[in-house]
């Protein structure tokens, strides 16, 4: 038995030993993820949390979970979607929709490079998209997108962040009304949205709605360089098909890129062009001086109709229901990534423009006029794989392209089209990312492709795995496997930016002096407690590590008491959180300086506690306090106090 | 035979220790009186002086603040000012005339260089590391810390002269 054992044990180490070496000596690739204890990485990665509903923060190379960032989801961990104050953040027309389907982030540009300002998010289930600041890594804004449904082709900036970009994947009737799906062909519309965002504080306002024939708008990126001031979208299901789509969206030879030229659209628009269209939209808006979102319900938005903008609108045939649409970090080159085409299709702005200038249409749709294939065409990549899906591009003429059925990246060259490089994902990649991929200004060093299957990368958890995600060295001739690791939800697309172009701006904490909130309490002096009615509001403070009052009497069963906490520290990373018993929605997390309000119920007689859920000092355990409640009939006057 | 008579013994222990930790606790709890602890703190105390009531007008502190000029008149424009930034950003811990959960500022400067008030308002995190009375104030008052509000120099300074008016 002894013996056994001891020989077991040796195997082991030697087993480890050699893979160990394999690993580190053989290619150096743990050399290069290695971020030693207490140093930093060199890139941030911002990742879509699909099914979670918010974004989560990576560091790169080391593949570490920085934060997750709520955003269209209820969040406990903090209380967003719970407090008071951001609750207003998830109002919809559709009523509080307290989860969502979040895809595709994107980091502000000017002149066509990140600027580190915000990153936007797209909810996709219940149209909306999201502005977030990277100061302080919290939602300051969401918009929601009317007479949209399936917010797919989104949410993508044009090059000096004029407009952030929202198309809808499914077409419906605009505006909605009672019909037969049977009746869908020349009847449903496809609605590309068009946000500005002031460029001071970043506020999104819907400038115009174009209203496309019915097709399904996939996905969507701006013109750069020599195409700025036009947008291009990837259509599929141009059948029109309302059933059965796996089959009867695909019958077509070609579906369409749609050029959207805005610079055309916005003079129109300027000039009075457009209809406003009676509508209803929330727009939520958090404010960091009063630490408290509004939402305002919107009741029209400018319609466009693209036959009345001659000029505006062209389609492009592309090969065959095209997902990604990506452009290159000159702006010439237009990638369809054909799902089902054998070839990945290129097109030529200048070509295309050419084509335009010398009116070679081949019919139209709807009014819009259709290019030729051939004379739009730049090149194609031929049979670089299966299933492509999505290119990004390293800045040095390559371009880098997800393949979802051979489970794949191929790296190809732009202009001669000849495939350079390939390399195994693992499995079934669906977006990549590359920082700054899609700019004008590529960080071409790392890139890295998320997997819709896990399988066997990781130790099993159950049925229910995290998306793996591989990290790849491409700053060689070959990409180099470097490692590999979980994300959270599902990463439809991630932004990833340098560290050093947002670090130092990152907030360490909101001033005290610069709290508008109307319910704050600046000092102990401000601390109180007020009934109004049944609705008893208590002005509280925190620091380490006592609550002020921690003793409170007077309320009753049957009130409704909205606890409005400031955290009167002053200092980098010093939460406080609270917690009360019976509490039947969240915890609060308070960040240093700010102002967030709790609602709590009280059902039963007693005296309950309530505590500081972060541990924050020495003390925390000691961060507490007592409510008594008495009967409903109670006459008791409200008191408080702290160290008495 | 050997194996189990190993593992025998290993329960022995295992339950031998588990005896030793019931003991303990039990010893703990009858032991406990409230009065026991207090003695101890005066034994203690007939030896030191507790960290609040040293006077040590030397000692700068550790901090940014290396020296200090006071005036011999009071600034009271600058007092008025400091006296609204002590409201705001120091009452949660501090109260004028009452040991609450820190001390109390009222006659400080009887006891502390202006330097080391200022260090300890600026780098309480510094103070309490290096300066050897930040150190035994820090344990006097529970572990509980001062926390780094991030005044400016300025401020504090305002501050130092609204301590100066207490008396």
């Amino acid at each position: 038995m002894g013996l056994m054992v001891a020989a077991l044990a040796f195997t082991s180490c030697n087993n480890s030993t050699q893979t160990s070496d394999k690993g580190a000596l053989g290619s150096s690739a743990a050399e290069k993820v290695y971020v030693a204890p207490g140093e930093h990485d060199s890139h941030y990665a911002f990742m879509s949390g699909g099914y979670s509903g918010n974004l989560t923060v990576y560091g790169l190379p080391s593949g570490r979970m920085f934060k997750e960032i709520p955003v269209f989801s209820q969040f406990p961990t903090n209380g967003y979607g719970y407090s008071e104050e951001t609750k207003p953040m998830l109002e919809t027309s559709y009523g509080f929709v307290p989860w969502d389907d979040a895809h595709h982030p994107d980091i502000s540009q000017t002149n066509g490079e990140l600027d580190g300002r915000w990153i936007f998010i797209n909810g996709n289930n219940t149209p909306r998209i999201a502005r977030i600041s990277l100061k302080t890594f919290e939602t300051e804004e969401i918009i929601e997108v009317p007479n949209s449904a399936g917010n797919h082709s989104s949410s993508f900036i044009t090059e000096n962040t004029e407009y952030v970009v929202a198309g809808t994947r499914f077409s419906v009737p605009v505006p909605q009304r009672d019909m037969s799906i049977k009746d869908y062909k020349g009847n449903f519309k496809g609605a590309l949205t068009f946000i500005t965002v002031d460029p001071e504080h970043g506020h999104m306002d819907i400038k115009f709605q174009v209203l496309m024939p019915g097709f399904n708008y996939d996905l969507s990126h701006p013109g750069r360089g020599k195409s700025h001031g036009w947008f291009f979208f990837t259509t599929y299901n141009t059948e029109e098909a309302n059933s059965l789509l796996e089959v009867n969206a695909s019958q077509n030879d070609k579906d369409f890129i749609a050029a959207i030229n805005w610079k055309k659209i916005e003079e129109y628009v300027n000039n009075g062009g457009g209809t406003m269209m009676p509508t209803e939209y929330a727009h939520n808006i958090h404010s960091d001086e009063t630490h408290t979102a509004t939402s305002t319900m919107k009741k029209e938005v400018r319609v466009v109709n693209p036959a009345d903008v001659p000029g505006a609108v062209y389609l492009l045939p592309t090969p065959k229901s095209p997902h990604g649409c990506d452009v290159d970090p000159s702006g010439e080159y237009i990638v369809g990534n054909g799902k089902l085409s054998a070839n990945l299709t290129v097109h030529s702005f200048t070509k295309m423009l050419d084509a335009i200038e010398n009116k070679k249409f081949d019919g139209d749709a709807y009014g819009i006029p259709v290019l030729n294939f051939e004379d739009v065409l730049a090149g194609s990549v031929e049979q670089p794989g299966l299933g492509p899906l999505h290119t990004e591009f390293d800045g040095q003429g390559n371009a880098y392209t997800t393949f979802f059925i051979s489970s794949e990246v191929v790296k190809w060259k732009l202009g001669t089209w000849e495939v350079l490089d390939r390399k195994p994902t693992y499995y079934s990649v669906g977006h990549l990312t590359i920082p700054g991929g899609n700019s004008r200004k590529p960080f071409g060093k790392y890139m890295f492709a998320m997997n819709k299957i896990t399988k066997d990368r990781y130790l099993p958890t159950g049925p229910e795995m995290e998306h793996s995600a591989q990290l790849y060295d491409i700053s060689g001739d070959k990409m180099e496997l470097l490692y590999d690791f979980p994300t959270h939800g599902e990463p439809h697309y991630a932004a990833s930016i340098p560290a050093e172009i947002i670090k130092d701006k990152s907030e360490k904490f909101f001033k005290l002096t610069e709290n508008q909130h109307p319910r704050k309490a600046l000092s102990d002096a401000d601390t109180k407690v007020v009934r109004d009615g049944k609705n008893v509001h208590v002005y509280m403070t925190m620091i380490r590590s006592h609550f002020s009052p921690d003793n409170i009497e007077g309320v009753k069963v049957g009130d409704k008491v909205f606890f409005h906490i400031t955290n009167l520290e002053q200092d980098f990373d010093v939460p406080h959180g609270f917690a009360m018993i019976g509490a039947n929605n969240a915890e609060l997390l308070i960040m240093p300086g700010q102002t967030r309000t709790l609602t709590w119920e009280p059902k039963k007689v007693g005296v309950w506690p309530f505590y500081c859920t972060d541990f924050c000092s020495a003390l925390h355990q000691e961060m507490q306090g007592y409510i008594r409640v008495s009967p409903a009939d109670s006459n008791i006057e409200l008191s408080w106090s702290l160290g008495e | 035979m050997r194996t189990s008579l190993k593992l025998m013994t290993v329960l022995f222990a295992i339950a031998l220790i588990g005896c030793g930790g019931k003991e303990e606790k039990k010893k703990e709890s009858f032991s406990y009186e409230k009065k026991t602890p207090k003695t101890e703190t005066t034994t203690k105390k007939e030896e030191a002086v507790p960290a609040s009531k040293k006077v040590d007008l030397t000692n700068k502190g550790v901090g940014p603040i290396t020296s200090v000029t006071l005036d011999a008149e009071i600034n009271q424009a600058m007092a008025d000012q400091g006296s609204e930034i002590y409201k705001k950003m120091c009452t949660a811990c501090h109260r004028v005339d009452k040991k609450f959960i820190g001390p109390a500022p009222t006659g400080i400067l009887e006891r502390r260089t202006p330097e080391w008030v200022m260090n300890m308002i600026l780098a309480p995190e510094k103070m309490v590391k290096e300066d050897p009375l930040a150190k035994e104030l820090l344990m006097e008052f529970n572990g509980s810390p001062m926390a780094n509000q991030n005044l400016t120099e300025e401020e504090a300074r305002a501050v130092l002269e609204y301590f100066r008016t207490l008396k």
